[in-house]
């Protein structure tokens, strides 16, 4: 158990500082901080412009989403770079347990994700005079961990395509803008057609988002308890299907031999 | 004649390199075409579906600016990962000869961006493609590509010393789209970003197309990006010949 948390904790930190690309403050500062402060920004005054929803309801959709820069992005990074550095053979030639090296690389994600969202919390509050009542903040906190959680699943499955897919920055990349076109972010469900609406319900961010604007709002976390379990499940099946696709990947790969090809 | 011949070789070049890029792809086309999507139905849910037009053409010109920005970042960082940035150095023309056509090539490809964008309008959303001045609009595309290219330039010249260009992209990418009002109008802004706005070339590329698309004055923001286009050539030439110099003296050229 000892080692098993060893892997899971410390070998999560090592790769995640091995292997995540932004994580030098140059790098760091205008890309994980900077892009989401101005996107958040870009949408608020887009949807003011088009008189379309009330500034929180960018501020909350936007603040959550961009945990995605470090969900997505990150994740991607901490699977897929090993097969990009050469050092996925060696890696998986150890016998270490390998959920705990799947799932260890997923916490300094989570972490990061949940500082970039709250940085933009607070730049919503500074520069766009966003006010949720303090008694809100402890439940926005905590359906901010699960969103983020379900956000860093969903960038596990990612990561694990990139152990055989050529090109997973692409489909990352992706991602991040489908996620802000299908998830609620900037746009109400019911204004989007009915399968987009459909497809938002089966990504992460969207049952999170809702929760955190109705919390925002002023709603209890009881009566939201039903989105959040929703989005805490979305995580769980993301994770999931993200490590026996990895498992089903090395074996393959390791079967056909084709491991650190490209 | 050689300069031409430079241009016009380094342009198709980059133009190929460019269309094997799945990055580019996303940026030039897929990446414009959600946000015009976005900008759709936020625009239907406000009650104000006439902008739809309004939005086609600032989603496809923000497509034009991110493939600008990360091909000016990207064209310096990805000669220094191949080797071939001290071969651009050490060619007879200057640098910002050699990087020109690169640059032009790299806005060109954001023309996807609008193609992308007014089509995907009129195919799913109905948006009716009917040009005010559409002599002036195929007149303003070009004069909009070319400026964005030559301020695409400056950026590239930065680049040759900030190692870390992606990053600076990053950045970039919205503040510009903001301050050019690429989508809502620069109106809504606080009143000391005009002057920002004033200097960017993309907020005169917009205006020009819109207003050759809805109707307004085109010959003043074609102007504009006249003269915003010299003034890259003169800022780019002295920057590109300084940073190339400081970069030699220190010996970061080549670094990663």
């Amino acid at each position: 158990m000892t080692r098993w948390l060893r892997v899971f904790f410390v070998g999560g930190v090592i790769a995640y500082r091995g292997l995540f690309n932004w994580i030098r403050p140059a790098m760091y500062i205008p890309t994980m901080l900077g892009s989401p402060f101005f996107q958040l920004i870009f949408f608020t005054k887009l949807g003011q412009y088009a008189h379309a929803e009330s500034r929180d309801f960018y501020v909350v959709g936007n603040s959550v989403q961009v945990c995605a820069m470090s969900s997505v992005y990150g994740m991607t990074m901490s699977v897929a770079n090993e097969r990009q550095f050469g050092t996925l053979g060696p890696l998986l030639a150890s016998p270490a347990n390998r959920a705990a090296v799947f799932l260890g690389r997923g916490l300094p994600v989570l972490a990061n994700g949940l500082l970039v969202s709250v940085f933009t919390f607070v730049a919503g509050a500074l520069f766009l005079g966003f006010r949720p009542g303090l008694a809100s903040v402890p439940a926005l906190a905590a359906i901010l961990v699960v969103t983020v959680a379900s956000c860093t699943g969903f960038g596990m499955l990612l990561g694990s395509v990139g152990l055989r897919a050529k090109d997973v920055f692409f489909a990352a990349n992706l991602a991040y803008f489908v996620m802000l076109l299908f998830c609620g972010v900037n746009i109400p469900l019911d204004v989007l057609p009915g399968w987009m609406s459909i497809v938002g319900r089966c990504l992460p961010l969207t049952h999170g988002i809702a929760a955190a604007r109705e919390v925002a709002a002023g709603a209890p976390l009881s009566q939201v308890a039903g989105l959040v379990w929703t989005e805490a499940g979305i995580a769980v099946a993301y994770a999931a299907a993200g490590f026996v696709f990895f498992r089903y990947l090395e074996r393959a790969s390791r079967h056909s031999a084709v491991l650190d090809a490209y | 004649m050689s300069v031409l011949r430079l241009i016009w070789s380094g342009f198709v070049m980059n133009l190929k390199m460019l269309g094997t890029s799945s990055f580019f792809l996303l940026t030039s086309t897929v990446q414009p075409v959600i946000f015009a999507t976005i900008a759709y139905y936020m625009f239907k849910s406000g009650g104000r579906p006439g902008t739809l037009l309004y939005a086609a053409l600032g989603a496809g010109m923000m497509g034009v600016w991110s493939t600008t920005l990360f091909g000016s970042g990207g064209m310096i960082q990805w000669q220094r990962w191949q080797g071939t940035l001290e071969l651009g150095v050490g060619a007879p023309p200057s640098m910002a000869l050699v990087f020109l056509p690169f640059s032009l090539a790299n806005a060109f490809t954001g023309m996807y961006s609008l193609a992308a964008t007014l089509i995907w309008g009129r195919v799913f959303f109905g948006v009716p493609l009917h040009f005010a001045h559409p002599w002036l609009f195929v007149l303003a595309l070009p004069a909009t590509v070319v400026a964005l290219g030559l301020m695409g330039l400056i950026l590239a010249s930065t680049f040759v010393l900030y190692r870390y260009a992606n990053a600076l992209a990053n950045l970039l990418e919205y503040p510009v789209w903001i301050a050019s009002g690429l989508i809502f109008s620069t109106a809504i802004l606080p009143a000391w970003t005009r002057p920002i706005s004033w200097a960017l070339p993309p907020y005169w590329g917009v205006l020009a197309l819109r207003h050759a698309a809805l109707g307004g004055d085109v010959w003043r923001p074609l102007a504009m990006l006249v003269v915003l286009g010299i003034v890259s050539i003169a800022i780019s030439t002295y920057t590109f010949r300084l940073f190339e110099h400081l970069a030699r003296a220190r010996a970061t050229l080549s670094l990663t």
